[in-house]
């Protein structure tokens, strides 16, 4: 990855104003993505992973939310841009799939027509019958089949999987730099979601787009990904190679996440694993490591927040915030031969 | 769609019979209510009331009073009993002036209740917000019959800028039509304007955290084009379904009282003057005429759903 990085976040916060107090939603994020390399962003439901992706495209923005740190894109700083600015960037430069194609669609919109609505949004000279024709081209593009015809159907006349396909169309419509997909595959069938995850790839590989993927299944990541963060409780917990991340993962959280995957190459257990306890609530964060409390393997010292650095010296891009050495992780990662997070004790 | 209409006249003819089993009975259990009576006058002897029941037929069991009534609706022969002048004759002439003062004060309620209410959905929390939200809930709270007499009393009798009442067909006076009908239509507009101003602005405050809203500004739309296209366009149900039965109660019913306070010789009026006078088939004619008008609204209601929601007509389409 020597090319610069078309996407470079750094520290950015970002915190909603509740009746019960600032609600840090994400915490001190950074990260950078090229073009042509597929960044998964994983962690659990309320990890701050959506709220970051909405945040670099501004979508977050409202007299509630407080965003500090930076997001440039191609150099151009993204947090204290106009909204004027963002929104010739969104659509057009960076584009977004989200999670439920059910509900992403205008249900009174025709399909086509809210695609061809996105390009007018960024090519005002661009003629009619111009527009639906990419459209039709993009829709044999993600393989949606007699396009010419779908063009015209209403959302509700296409299956999940069909929508999710015209989600991808309508992202790619403008060939932007970026494509965020937050959860594209999360409400599909499994079959599906195959198909929706070797489109992506293929789509990131011809074209060059950088990719930031937002999930919570590591099945996925393990298809795509190139890099990976782990998010918890709004913070990076671990961030790495995907080959880092799977084979020598060093946070006890990404360790219970591995644990949880069910595998097919091994005996089944008699009891699927899991991560014990649930994510902290934002706005009653414990001292220090807000894994603590889930944490079996928590000592005096996790009492201060761990700083997310290299702690391996031969992997000096792989950084994770645990205080364990990592001769300590490899010995405790390792549950039943396998990678995992051992069950707390009673 | 042909199936469509044959199932709303089907409903019209159901709805119809029990308005006027309804009006019927309630009418002959008024109390006195009997019409042989006041015909007859006051110190009327007991054979000249027989009498005069006898030759209207007012002496028969009730079921036959309704048949013959009935049957006299659907001849056009049906007057009223003093002096004997033909109900629907009567309709037709008030009909112009009080379709002129409902579809009018449509316009304006609708017109003002969209803006206002698209207003402060946009502004949601700002001042102008606050604002229009205490001007709705006046216009709600304020009833017709203390509005009618205060835009009579300053408008018409202190600054002298509207004529006092009464109504001039548009075929003879546009311009009259016009101004004697501003303060009729205000009256009626103003308490729907608040209404459907809030009604408005909290279905579009739902429609804004739909997901496909998101989608529309993740593609770069402008906030006003978000808001015209796709959330404007998703809140106007609500408000579809309340105006048709606004709209026909209007018809029917709320231009009764403001009929009388402007003295328009609508439906309203006739109606308003035959309740007085406890005269049935009055009554009864301009009840199926006001319930046929709900019906009949409801139907067009029911056609701008399917234009409004594609859901609606494919669903419509596959039965």
């Amino acid at each position: 990855m020597s090319a610069a990085p078309i996407l470079a976040v750094e520290g950015l916060r970002v915190g909603f104003a509740t009746e019960g107090g600032l609600l840090q939603a994400v915490d001190g994020v950074s990260f950078q993505v090229n073009p042509g390399e597929v960044l998964a962003i994983v962690g659990e439901s309320g990890s701050g992973k959506s709220v970051t992706a909405q945040t670099i495209m501004g979508l977050t923005r409202s007299k509630n939310a407080r965003i500090e740190g930076s997001v440039r894109f191609e150099g151009e700083e993204l947090v204290e841009a106009s909204d004027a600015t963002l929104r010739r960037l969104r659509g057009d430069r960076i584009a977004m799939v989200f999670q439920d194609p059910m509900t992403s669609f205008n249900p009174v919109q025709r399909i086509g027509r809210q695609i061809v609505e996105a390009m007018e949004a960024h090519r005002g000279d661009l003629a009619k019958g111009e527009a639906r024709t990419r459209t039709i081209e993009l829709f044999e593009a993600v393989g949606i089949p007699e396009a010419e015809r779908r063009v015209d159907d209403y959302p509700h006349e296409f299956s999940g999987g069909m929508r999710q396909r015209a989600m991808i169309a309508m992202a790619l419509a403008l060939e932007p730099e970026v494509l965020i997909a937050d959860e594209p595959t999360t409400a599909l069938d499994v079959t599906i979601q195959a198909q929706i995850l070797r489109l992506l790839e293929d789509l990131n590989r011809e074209r060059g787009l950088a990719t930031i993927l937002i999930t919570h299944d590591l099945g996925v990541v393990a298809e795509v990904a190139d890099r990976v963060l782990v998010m918890y409780a709004g913070k990076v917990v671990e961030e790495g190679t995907l080959e880092e991340i799977f084979y020598d993962p060093q946070h006890p959280y990404t360790w219970g996440l591995l644990g949880s995957l069910t595998r097919l190459d091994c005996p089944r257990p008699v009891r699927l694993p899991q991560i014990s306890g649930v994510p902290p609530s934002l706005l009653e964060l414990p001292q220090g490591c807000a894994f603590r409390p889930r944490c079996p393997h928590e000592f005096d010292k996790c009492t201060q927040v761990p700083g997310l650095e290299p702690r391996l010296t031969e992997a000096p891009e792989h950084c994770d915030r645990c205080w364990l050495t990592p001769e300590q992780k490899r010995a405790k990662r390792r549950v039943a031969g396998q990678i995992g997070l051992e069950a707390p004790a009673p | 769609m042909a199936r469509f209409i044959v199932r709303r006249m089907a409903g019209m003819v159901i709805v119809l019979f029990a308005v006027s089993v309804l009006v019927f009975l309630v009418f002959n259990v008024i109390p006195n209510s009997n019409p042989a009576e006041r015909l007859a006058g006051k110190n009327a002897t007991p054979v000249l009331v027989k009498s005069i029941e006898e030759e209207w037929g007012f002496d028969k069991s009730l079921p036959e009073q309704y048949v013959t009534m009935m049957k006299k609706v659907f001849n056009g022969e049906l007057t009223s009993y003093s002096p004997r002048i033909p109900v629907d004759e009567r309709i037709a002439e008030g009909v112009p002036a009080t379709l002129s003062l409902s579809i009018g004060a449509g316009i304006i309620w609708l017109f003002f209740g969209l803006l206002l209410g698209y207003i402060a959905a946009v502004r949601a929390g700002g001042k102008l917000d606050k604002f229009l939200t205490g001007l709705s809930i006046a216009g709600i709270s304020i009833p017709v019959f203390l509005i009618a007499p205060v835009l009579i009393y300053f408008l018409t009798y202190k600054l002298e800028i509207f004529p006092s009442g009464g109504y001039v067909p548009f075929s003879e006076e546009p311009w009259e039509w016009f101004t004697h009908l501003i303060l009729p239509w205000v009256t009626v507009a103003i308490l729907s304007i608040g209404f459907y101003s809030r009604v408005l602005r909290s279905s579009m405050l739902d429609v804004m955290n739909e997901e496909y809203v998101r989608t529309a500004r993740a593609k770069g739309l402008s906030e006003r084009q978000v808001m015209t296209r796709h959330v404007l366009r998703n809140s106007l149900v609500p408000i579809v379904t309340l105006f048709g039965l606004d709209f026909g109660a209007t018809v029917a019913g709320t231009a009764i009282i403001t009929e009388s306070f402007f003295n328009i010789e609508g439906v309203g009026l006739y109606a308003a003057e035959s309740i007085s006078k406890l005269e049935l088939p009055p009554i009864m004619g301009v009840t199926l005429y006001g319930a046929f008008f709900v019906v009949f609204v409801n139907a067009l209601v029911d056609i701008a759903y399917a234009y409004l929601d594609p859901r609606v007509r494919l669903g419509a389409a596959a039965r």
